[in-house]
């Protein structure tokens, strides 16, 4: 009754304000409250639902990420579909697995003793997804949380409609909806919901939005995740396989929703010797892929809406850098569409170097040695993923330790993204948190350490009367020698 | 403050605190300043709060000593990167974890645990390879001076600073960029300072408190409960009068056997603090006037007053308050909804022991629950169905103490958690890396896309390697 309650006000009024939000919030608490979402069942039974759900739909969710973004049906179907239910795949494998308490080792002072710590549920979780990849951003966190026993409120972008209503349907036919909801909306909806009291908050997106969030749940000492991007560099030596090494920077790029991506690579350093041959080569592959008119090819995505369009022809409007086009910059603003386009020796102070691109432009930063390139990504905010392209050991070597980011890969692009063994999430400005496999489990657990002791072992000296003999043998019971606790107990120091 | 600052995060620039020989370097010298200047460290505990040296040991001097002694031992086990297992279908593809530092850490320790709660931070902050910012509390001025005197001696001055300062200092360096702000206080100043994080998307690891209640079953021995009621005692008035974020806030029992449990408390209070415990040596004060007037305003409530049944007699001149016992105060009163951060122990008895759990679930998620018990089922009910940092059965405060565990609260109680490893973790990031080669490629990654690459990458992601190869062989429809 309590929940035809919501959805009935929502109808009527057909707004979502602060107090429909915490109206909610309230009843969601009560489940979880009631303790069910804690069971290994309800969670599996919750995850497998999902797994069900993306199944039979299928072809709804290609559908429906065509219509936000002209997505090729391959791009959903390896990067959003496929990968989700892997990810669902593998928790279900694993979660039992997950769900045992961790058995910690105890030390001399406090014996006799045994600990272990346990991973409970945070709450009522929120979680705040991208348009980019609207269905796996939106249910890789969905799936994270319900693995570790919380109760979920998911708000999809806006910004990809289609998919946002598509979630909306499927979750309310599918999932216990006492634990699981989705609120569809935009600034004004995601405001009342920020106002209210979470346990944890996930956000995906940018660091603007980033801040907002955060500061919102400093107001309720809520801990949050931030999935945010940044400039990914790529670096490219001289020494590698060049055709793998675009052909693999390619599919970072534009084969990553037309790099409309948060680990899409942003830029591109090389040697000056080097470049030509580079931009040849990357000219050549991307023939090869996408054809000699890239604005009509069905492999890429487009542009999402008509704002990042025009955010997206400004950067290339930039005087600083638009005598610097060696490939594309071909446009169709009815359409959507960009092509993808390389640039070549842009200044580093242009509009297009001093934002995170999110789009189909490449530009090409040419330095003297390839070291040079390390200098030129610390000196920035540290980015989601970098990517190194070399068969030199000592290079390699030297970019895992020197460059800071989220994550590092060598010898391709984005891949890590899929390896659940390794935990995504950025630092600095590219975010706060990691996810992914067993790292989303964590993410949306809290770890209980808990400490089981006997009566016995009572040792006086921890009570008062404090003396100086006492003082003496917790020295030496801190310090864990024994010789010297003995020396205490015989009074001889 | 703008010359220490720059001069600390150029330090971490040019790379020297990532060295493993910097850190243990540091940790050495850490371990060597409290070493040398043990009676200093303690004299200022004392002036600050009243604390008795074997208690400044036992809470803070040793908990440090041993802190880096633990760490320095085992520092190099982890800064190692760890190996990630990775499918085949990444094969030749390695996967690891490597720990970075995170740069320039701003640490604000609290004023009840003065030197612990400043250096304990400090040691995980230095393992882990970063520059940093210390602000010890205004509030202890003692060991806030002591800190910033002793460490420029001892330690690498450029990357690890000591502010000291009140309220407007605090602004201000909050008002600048840091990798990380690791805060222990209470929930008020917590969220200034994750508000002030935010505009910088720091993050921030915060130590709270809470209301720490403590269950206390009918325990059929009179050893187990002698034993029981030491520890509760210890707990309450031992670390700094009862001004400890892990301290027993409340005590829960049943009804029945309240008068035998504070029968024995009393006597405990008296053995261990003697018949005038204002003037114990043992005890520590309240720390100051302010903190002293706000315990006060407890009993200022006419009701809670009339729940005094032991102690409740000040000297404010000494700043020292009796240990105290309240029986079943009004629930909403400000001494049960605040924490109480002082030497009161209000009494709460139930009718069964069982109802504690629903007690505890109705307020806001405690640092710490301690129950004492022999009920393996209760303690089982306990564990699954309440929320808390630390669950703690049968003994007292030695989660503390326990490397090997997270400290950190939940909810109200905080976010974030330390301790050995888990120390070394929080200053850190955990850098992926993925190293690819050039040697095999898999066309069906690559545009444009067709029927066959489709059905390659799905058979791919359920690590159907058959059915790849029937696929590849022409034999998959």
């Amino acid at each position: 009754m309590a929940i035809d309650g919501v959805e009935e006000k929502m109808m009527k009024e057909e707004v979502f304000d602060s107090t429909t939000a915490s109206f909610l919030l309230k009843e969601l608490k009560q489940s979880f409250a009631s303790g069910k979402t804690r069971s290994y069942e309800w969670r599996v039974s919750q995850l497998k639902s999902i797994l069900k759900f993306v199944n039979d739909h299928e072809q709804d969710v290609v559908d429906a990420l065509r219509s936000d973004l002209s997505k090729p049906e391959f791009e959903s179907v390896i990067y959003e579909v496929s990968m989700l239910k892997n990810s669902c795949k593998g928790a279900l494998k694993k979660l039992k697995h997950w769900m045992v308490p961790e058995k910690a080792k105890t030390s001399m002072t406090t014996f006799p003793s045994s600990a272990e710590i346990v991973s409970e549920p945070l709450g009522v979780v929120l979680i705040i997804s991208a348009w980019n990849y609207p269905f796996l951003l939106s249910l890789d966190p969905v799936v994270g949380a319900i693995a570790a026993g919380n109760a979920v409120v998911l708000k999809p972008s806006e910004i990809a409609p289609a998919t946002s209503s598509l979630l909306a349907k499927l979750l309310s036919e599918y999932m216990d909806r006492s634990c699981i909801r989705v609120v569809e909306g935009a600034v004004a909806e995601t405001s009342a919901l920020l106002e209210q009291k979470w346990d944890k908050i996930c956000y995906t997106g940018n660091g603007k939005v980033g801040r907002i969030v955060m500061q919102a749940a400093a107001k309720h000492l809520t801990p949050v995740l931030l999935e945010l991007g940044g400039k990914s560099p790529v670096v490219v030596d001289s020494a590698v396989n060049l055709q793998v090494a675009v052909r693999r920077i390619i599919a970072g790029k534009w084969c990553c929703n037309n790099g409309q991506a948060c680990i899409s690579p942003d830029y591109i350093i090389t040697t000056k010797d080097f470049a030509p041959k580079l931009v040849d080569t990357l000219k050549e592959e991307l023939e090869k892929f996408y054809g000699k008119n890239p604005l009509q090819s069905k492999d890429l995505s487009r542009i999402v809406n008509l704002n990042h369009f025009a955010r997206l022809s400004k950067l290339l409007d930039d005087e600083k850098v638009s005598g610097k086009i060696v490939l594309g910059g071909e446009r169709n603003e009815t359409e959507l569409r960009i092509a993808p386009t390389l640039l070549l020796d842009v200044p580093r102070d242009s509009l297009i170097m001093s934002e995170e691109i999110f789009g189909p432009l490449l530009p090409i930063i040419t330095v003297d040695k390839v070291e040079d390139s390390f200098d030129i990504i610390s000196s920035g905010p540290k980015p989601l993923a970098a990517y190194l392209f070399t068969s030199n050991e000592k290079l390699k070597k030297q970019f895992v330790t020197t460059v800071s980011a989220g994550g590092v890969v060598v010898n391709d692009t984005t891949i890590h993204l899929a390896v659940d063994s390794l935990p995504f999430g950025g630092v600095g400005e590219s975010g706060i948190g990691s996810y992914h496999g067993k790292f989303s489990f964590d993410a949306f657990s809290h770890k209980k350490a808990v400490v089981y002791r006997s009566f016995l072992g009572d040792a006086a000296i921890r009570y008062p009367p404090y003396t100086l003999g006492k003082l003496r043998l917790l020295k030496a019971l801190m310090g864990g020698s024994i010789v010297r606790i003995i020396r205490a107990l015989f009074g001889w120091s | 403050m703008e010359i220490i600052l720059g001069e600390v995060r150029e330090s971490f620039k040019s790379g020297k605190t990532r060295s493993l020989e910097w850190r243990k370097k540091q940790l050495t010298a850490l371990i060597n300043l409290i070493q040398d200047n043990e009676q200093k460290l303690s004299k200022a505990l004392f002036h600050d709060l009243g604390k008795h040296p074997a208690e400044a040991y036992r809470d803070e001097i040793g908990v440090v000593l041993k802190s880096a002694d633990y760490t320095l031992s085992n520092v190099e086990k982890w800064v190692a990167p760890k190996k990630c297992p990775i499918s085949l279908v990444f094969f030749p593809a390695k996967g690891e974890l490597q720990p970075e530092p995170l740069g320039v850490i701003l640490i604000f320790s609290c004023w009840n645990f003065p030197i612990s709660l400043a250096l304990d931070p400090l040691i995980g902050a230095i393992s882990a390879g970063n520059a940093v910012v210390l602000k010890p509390s205004d509030q202890a001025p003692a060991c806030s001076s002591v800190l910033a005197n002793l460490i420029p001696l001892y330690m690498d001055s450029k990357a690890i600073q000591v502010i000291e300062g009140g309220p407007q200092i605090c602004e201000k360096i909050l008002l600048h960029k840091w990798d990380k702000i690791f805060f222990t206080g209470s929930a008020q100043i917590g969220r200034i300072v994750m508000t002030a994080a935010a505009k910088h998307l720091t993050p921030v690891t915060l130590e709270l408190g809470g209301k720490c209640p403590t269950i206390l079953d009918s325990l059929s021995t009179t050893s187990d409960l002698k034993v029981a009621v030491k520890r509760i005692a210890g707990a309450k008035w031992g670390p700094c009068s009862g001004q400890a974020c892990i301290a027993v806030d409340y005590l829960l029992v049943e009804a029945n056997f309240a008068p035998t449990v504070i029968e024995m408390l009393k006597k405990t209070i008296k053995r261990f603090y003697g018949e005038k415990p204002i003037e114990s040596k043992s005890l520590a004060r309240i720390v100051n006037q302010r903190h002293f007037e706000r315990l006060t305003g407890f009993l200022k409530d006419p009701l809670v007053a009339a729940s005094i049944i032991h102690g409740g007699s000040f000297d404010e001149d000494n700043l020292m308050i009796e240990p105290t016992m309240l029986l079943d105060p009004p629930l909403d009163a400000a001494i049960m909804n605040e924490e109480i951060f002082g030497p009161f122990l209000p009494i709460i008895t139930l009718n069964k022991i069982e109802e504690s759990i629903e007690f505890i679930k109705s307020r806001p998620k405690p640092l710490t629950i301690y129950a004492f018990t022999k009920d393996e089922k209760f303690k089982r009910r306990i564990l699954s169905e309440t929320s808390s940092g630390t669950v703690m059965f049968n003994d007292v405060l030695i989660q503390f103490l326990c490397d090997t565990l997270p400290f950190g609260g939940v909810d109200q109680s905080g976010f974030g958690r330390y301790h050995g490893k888990y120390s070394f973790d929080t200053f850190s990031h955990e850098k992926a890396i993925m190293q690819g080669s050039f040697l095999i490629e898999i066309e069906p990654r690559y545009p444009p896309w067709t029927d066959f690459k489709m059905k390659f990458i799905r058979l791919a992601y359920r690590l159907n390697y058959f059915g790849i190869l029937l696929l590849l062989l022409g034999l998959k429809k």
